[in-house]
């Protein structure tokens, strides 16, 4: 067991897999000679050489693209979006090129690639550094997403996501790289240093995906999260002293169904927190499972607590970002229904 | 409200539009032989000539002339002339059987069989193409059973795509064909990412990547000349400018000069235009590029010049934006009727061996669509179009689709 932060659980992954299998290509802007703009491929290109980590132009239909072929060749690409406010350009190619080689060519070819993506905000990043555009991915059929929040599952999710037969959609919060970011920016911010979760094992292990993890056993209300929200409703939960479940859904697709229908069963209670804004968001299609699977379970109506619906403001971030207050009242209220 | 003298903008238009007859005859064409042929390790600016006059080597009387000829054998040329002549009938019989409505639809590729033929003769096992929807010639030159085609196109219970895809939207891994994207210029960036693997595989095997005139205007034609000019991957990058991308002409793409192969020369891309009616000239660019490729010296952009003589597809009405009379005036002239030509002046062929070859091809074509035809077209008899559509999406099918997938069966 090593101490590592988000950032060096994704290099090591990336070392691991790079290390066992040739055919892993790493690149992205960036991503060779200077190791990333987060330091995420540092070291790599020294190690492994410019034909398995190298620099891309900055033109991210290309680097999608180009990786689709390099996938339907037989070869491994795990790239780097520099941010997910940039993949726009490339989203083209990841919806209906990438999500579609299987299913179209009725498995003649097939697309095993994984594009990592910084997501989310409280960085000071502005409407362009801090979206959060997983519902955009989870709509697609045909890709998988993954959002891990700690160091621990974001190298063991990784590896799995590398080793995927299916294009995968790797969205990594930038906010809790360094540490786990419980939504208090005015407090000093913590690193993965004496985090249970900050303890990475050495080599190789894969956390399959599609498996929640309960991060909190409780009785109360139900927190289907993920991504950084998943610290801020641990910190909601104590502050309000709600006995809480919260649920890290790892991966958005595939979802972890079993696990939420069980949990909102007993708790009979379901607060939905991410990020991202609000309406067609990723919490109205939980919000929408869990009514139709655990309709006669609920006593009280399944809330949402989200981004607001507008561009991610630069200097009002705070006021933005669902922090553990907003996440706080929101389950206090669903209890108390 | 007055516009100021100095506001304005440019429209292209073509220089034919229905009710006029068009007349090519002040268009100046490069004589058959008149472009050198340059080392495979020329330096890409060098080509300026090549990228905005033509290579040709069939004179109008069909002699074959300049430093560009005799790169194919006669049993070659006329194993070309064959398949050209196999994918002009498969064309016409699956129109006939869409208006038949035997398929939702169909794309032709009339006038412009010499470019994906010719081409295909270039390549090796191994290598891949990634084709746009007008490349089925690619196919035809490798003797991809015909009925497995036609399969496809009737999306019946043998369709090797089981129903998904569009009418001529093939896959062929085995034959060097990537599964054909319905959208436009998406596949031009992921062979040039092919060609990076096969690099980094340490093969020396190649891609080949095609894109419409129409298309070049997409980012994605971009995204593929910067990665190609980039890395240098062994790729050959293909502009087949038929003229008309559904109803607006090649001027729309590109403005009203220069040529679509000189876009590469600002990459610093080797770059050359083609006759693409020309099938010994597409034959022998295509050579040409090739052996670039394989031999590490870099990629190349082919600009084939043709002409689509036919509708966009069987959707489309060619005659509603251009003169019926324009493809017979195109001064390229016909890829079959051209390469029929020189055959006969060599003396290898003739016009009764040409109409036995013609009567033969049919009754092949008629054969396969008989046998595809006894597994089901879309207008009846077994089909592709029941069940099936949640398999394949994954390697593994996650939990909700599992459920979808009952609730289809429960409600159908």
């Amino acid at each position: 067991m090593t101490q590592m932060s988000m950032i060096e659980a994704v290099r090591d992954a990336l070392d691991v897999m790079m290390d066992r299998d040739e055919r892993v290509i790493v690149y992205g802007e960036d991503v060779g000679y200077f190791g990333g703009v987060f330091r995420c491929t540092q070291g790599l290109q020294e190690k492994y050489g410019k034909f398995r980590c190298f620099d891309a132009p900055i033109n991210e239909s290309g680097i999608v693209g180009t990786a689709i072929g390099m996938a339907a060749y037989g070869l491994r690409p795990c790239v780097e979006n520099q941010f997910a406010d940039y993949m726009y350009p490339a989203y083209d190619q990841i919806t209906q090129e990438a999500s579609r080689i299987r299913y179209r060519s009725n498995g003649d070819f097939t697309c095993p690639l994984v594009i990592r993506m910084p997501t989310g905000g409280g960085i000071y990043g502005g409407e362009t550094h801090s979206q959060s555009p997983e519902a955009l991915f989870t709509h697609v059929s045909g890709l998988k997403t993954v959002l891990p929040s700690n160091p621990y599952d974001i190298k063991g999710l990784l590896i799995s996501a590398i080793e995927d037969p299916d294009p995968v959609i790797f969205l990594e919060p930038k906010r809790l790289y360094h540490g786990p970011f419980d939504g208090h920016h005015e407090r000093e911010a913590k690193s993965w240093k004496s985090h249970p979760l900050g303890e990475v094992p050495e080599g190789h292990y894969a956390i399959p995906l599609g498996k929640a993890a309960i991060r909190r056993a409780g009785m109360d209300v139900t927190v289907l999260t993920y991504g950084t929200m998943v610290h801020v409703a641990l910190a909601a939960a104590e502050e309000q002293g709600i006995d809480a479940e919260v649920i890290d859904l790892r991966s958005l697709l595939p979802l972890d169904l079993e696990t939420i229908e069980a949990s909102v069963q007993k708790t009979g209670r379901c607060v939905v927190a991410h990020e991202a804004t609000l309406t067609s968001g990723f919490g109205a299609e939980l919000a929408a499972r869990v009514q139709a699977t655990c309709f006669y379970h609920l006593e009280a109506p399944v809330r949402r607590v989200a981004g607001w619906d507008v561009p991610y403001p630069h200097a009002q971030e705070w006021y933005y970002f669902p922090g553990p207050k907003r996440v706080g009242l929101a389950m206090r209220e669903t209890v108390e229904a | 409200m007055a516009r100021p003298k100095h506001s304005r903008l440019t429209f292209p238009e073509p220089a034919f539009r229905p009710g006029d007859i068009p007349d090519y005859s002040d268009v100046k064409i490069a004589e058959a032989g008149a472009v050198s042929l340059p080392p495979l390790d020329v330096e890409p600016r060098l080509l300026r000539n090549h990228a905005f006059s033509i290579i040709r080597i069939l004179r109008r009387d069909g002699e074959a002339v300049g430093p560009w000829a005799e790169l194919l054998t006669e049993d070659d040329m006329i194993a070309g002339l064959r398949q050209m002549m196999t994918l002009r009938m498969l064309d016409a019989r699956m129109i006939a059987a869409q208006r038949q409505g035997k398929t939702s639809f169909y794309v032709g590729q009339l006038g412009e069989e010499a470019v994906t033929i010719a081409f295909q003769r270039a390549l090796s096992p191994g290598d891949m193409n990634f084709p746009t929807y007008r490349n089925a010639g690619l196919l035809i030159a490798q003797g991809y059973p015909l009925e497995t085609m036609m399969n496809q196109i009737f999306s019946n219970e043998n369709d090797p795509l089981a129903g998904r895809q569009m009418p001529v939207l093939y896959s062929a891994r085995d034959y060097g064909f990537f599964t054909v994207s319905g959208n436009l210029g998406t596949q031009f960036v992921q062979a040039v990412g092919w060609a990076m693997a096969a690099a980094i595989d340490g093969t020396d095997k190649i891609a080949a990547g095609w894109i419409g005139d129409g298309s070049t205007a997409e980012a994605d034609f971009h995204s593929a000349m910067v990665f190609a000019s980039t890395y240098k991957p062994p790729v050959v990058l293909n502009i087949v400018n038929n003229q008309w991308a559904i109803s607006t002409f090649q001027g729309i793409a590109k403005g009203e000069s220069g040529t679509f192969a000189a876009r590469g020369l600002g990459f610093g891309m080797a770059s050359l235009r083609v006759d693409g009616n020309d099938f010994l000239a597409v034959h022998a660019v295509a050579k040409w590029a090739v052996r670039r490729a394989r031999e590490g010296l870099g990629p190349t952009l082919l600009e084939h010049v043709t002409y689509r003589a036919g509708g966009h597809s069987t959707s489309d009405n060619p005659e509603a934006y251009r003169p019926k009379a324009e493809s017979d005036a195109w001064p390229l002239g016909d890829p079959i009727e051209r390469l029929k030509l020189h055959l006969i002046k060599r003396g290898v062929w003739s016009e009764d061996r040409h109409k036995q070859t013609e009567a033969e091809i049919r009754d092949l074509v008629v054969t396969a669509q008989k046998a595809a035809e006894k597994h089901g077209t879309l207008a009846g008899g077994p089909s592709a179009a029941r069940g099936g559509i949640f398999e394949g999406l994954y390697a593994e099918m996650p939990l909700h689709l599992r459920r979808q997938k009952e609730a289809a069966e429960k409600y159908r």
